[in-house]
């Protein structure tokens, strides 16, 4: 049991992590990652969404005919993207407003769903949950440096706004690398981040390549030792 | 007696890739030599240090790819890039414009996609359209020409030149840029075309230079013509599809919309022409084909120079163009010998 936990909470960072592997809800990807705290606020909300609707689902996975679940999949993120959505107007407001259309979206982000009907359908309550929050904190964790990426690259800072989220306090988080930076409008337009998505991806294929090599490595030597003869015709001396 | 076979072709003439290459740049100097003539010395620093980079870049992305660097160098295809980049960019843009769009260029839109002959995009109109959304104000502001001096006005100096593109603090360069003759177009307000050019005594004295250039840049396409290095199709039915267009517009309309000339000779029309849109790699490869590449370019000139965001759109037109050019290609395949039909269209 343990072990699945492992593999659930690796799959979600890493080797099936939404935004990298499966490539799911890249619109708000695309879209909201201009800076990193409108990529955490939106990533925060997904997860807490990923979660509860995990959980919920699994709980009445026994109870769902498999004709309608789909829509009832749906009445369930849609329930819990309007609780975040008043939560984010009531605590968080101006946040809430340049965020704006991409909270209500959350209801259509196939990550989501995704999970929804290819885990959360089929597995218990407490793996459903666990796989709802690694999904989650790997989709956030994706945005958030695509964010720290074209807000360096776009704006010059780093960290910039982010009272909109913690409260005054956190004012003084934010670091000027440059200082008086002109701008680079690319980073934070779309095109930007398809071009700093598509590095992240092969940033990843990159790692995962060094790490098969690294564990393929001593297997190499291993097989090399003994012979495998697939076809023998004749005598080989 | 012993004879060496050989397999055809037996006619074929000394044309490496460096040697096209080199025959463009040749191709380049008269439009370089003009620009610098109205313009003053930025455009000759712009290209030289944009060569420099490009050199260096694609250098060491070619090593770092496990490539042979001298046989890539040596195509001299980095060095086109930068030329014709340094001829689009404005003489004073400072030269950190330059060094992301040779980033841009040689790194995300050539090397990423596999190198010489495997990019689909020209690479130096992606760092173009790039550098135009990203640095409008860099990017719009042109130097004023030579030609306009009713009372000794000048280039300005190459010292002075060079301490505005490459130091931080920008020196005083206001008094010689301008906007370029479209952009006064696009934003001429309220204004006809007739009043235009009676409403500004910059565009109506200096229009001149940016005929000299074109000029300039038909010269050195007749002589890549005449040097063979492209077929005439692609700039003729560029030219002919954006003269047709903007003529029939200009009749129906001719307070609201620029006579076909004007198209014709401002703005980066003869540049795109016979250097940007004949690019091998990118454009269609049938001679039917280039008719089509070359028509849909004119087309969409005119289209988003009139009813676009950006004054001028041959970097847009020719990129929107390139995404096509495989469709195009599977539709005009020409006939192959021995068979009745040729074999196009999607499989």
């Amino acid at each position: 049991m343990a072990n699945d936990y492992r593999k659930i909470t690796l799959d979600g960072l890493w080797d099936n992590n939404p935004a990298l592997v499966q490539l799911l809800g890249l619109c708000p990807l695309l879209a909201v990652t201009g800076t990193v705290v409108n990529a955490m606020g939106l990533g925060l909300a997904s997860t807490i969404v990923l979660m509860g609707s995990n959980l919920t689902i699994s709980m009445f996975r026994k109870f769902v005919p498999e004709s309608v679940r789909l829509p009832i999949f749906v009445m369930i993120i849609a329930s819990f993207v309007t609780c975040i959505e008043l939560l984010m107007q009531a605590f968080t407001y101006e946040l809430y407003t340049i965020l704006g259309i991409f909270i209500p979206l959350i209801v259509t982000n196939c990550a989501i769903m995704g999970r929804a009907d290819a885990f959360a359908i089929k597995n218990p309550v407490g793996a459903s949950l666990l796989d709802g929050a690694m999904m989650g904190i790997g989709f956030t964790a994706v945005l958030m440096i695509l964010g720290g990426m074209r807000e360096i690259l776009g704006l010059g800072t780093l960290f910039t706004d982010m009272q909109l989220l913690f409260g005054p306090a956190a004012e003084s988080w934010k670091i000027v690398i440059v200082e008086d930076y002109v701008g680079f409008l690319f980073a934070i337009l779309p095109p930007g981040a398809f071009v700093g998505m598509g590095l992240l991806i092969a940033l990843k294929n990159i790692i995962d390549k060094r790490l098969e090599e690294k564990r393929k490595g001593p297997q190499v030597s291993v097989s090399s030792g003994e012979s495998k003869r697939v076809r023998v015709t004749g005598n080989i001396s | 007696m012993s004879l060496i076979r050989i397999t055809s072709p037996h006619a074929h003439r000394s044309g490496s890739t460096g040697n096209v290459m080199l025959t463009v740049l040749l191709a380049t100097l008269p439009g370089l030599a003009a620009m610098t003539f109205f313009f003053g010395w930025g455009t000759l620093i712009q290209v030289i240090w944009g060569t420099l980079l490009a050199i260096s870049l694609e250098a060491a992305v070619v090593k770092l790819r496990g490539r042979p660097v001298s046989f890539y160098l040596t195509d001299y295809s980095a060095v086109v890039t930068a030329v014709l980049l340094g001829l689009a960019l404005p003489p004073f843009a400072p030269w950190w414009v330059m060094t992301v769009g040779i980033i841009v260029a040689i790194v995300i839109a050539k090397q990423m996609y596999g190198g010489m002959g495997s990019n689909p995009f020209n690479p130096a109109m992606v760092a173009y359209a790039l550098l135009l959304v990203s640095f409008p104000v860099q990017m719009t502001s042109w130097a004023a020409p030579f030609v306009m001096s009713g009372e000794g006005w000048a280039v300005l100096s190459l010292s002075d030149t060079l301490s505005a593109i490459f130091s931080s603090i920008p020196a005083a360069i206001d008094g010689h840029t301008m906007a370029t003759p479209l952009d006064i177009m696009r934003h001429r307000g309220g204004f006809t075309t007739e009043e235009m050019w009676t409403e500004s005594t910059l565009l109506a004295n200096g229009i001149g230079a940016w005929h000299a250039v074109s000029a300039a840049y038909v010269m050195g396409g007749v002589f890549l013509l005449y040097r063979k290095i492209f077929t005439w199709h692609t700039p003729v039915a560029m030219l002919g599809s954006l003269t047709l267009i903007s003529t029939l517009f200009f009749l129906i309309a001719p307070d609201q919309f620029p006579d076909p000339f004007f198209h014709l000779t401002v703005g980066a029309t003869m540049l795109g022409a016979f250097f940007i849109a004949t690019d091998p790699v990118t454009s269609a490869t049938s001679n039917k084909g280039k008719l089509w590449f070359g028509a849909g370019i004119g087309l969409l000139i005119f289209i988003i120079r009139t009813w676009g965001n950006y004054p001028d759109a041959v970097a847009f037109a020719v990129l929107l163009m390139n995404l096509c050019a495989p469709f195009i290609d599977q539709y005009t395949q020409p006939r192959s010998y021995g068979h009745a039909k040729p074999n196009r269209g999607a499989k």
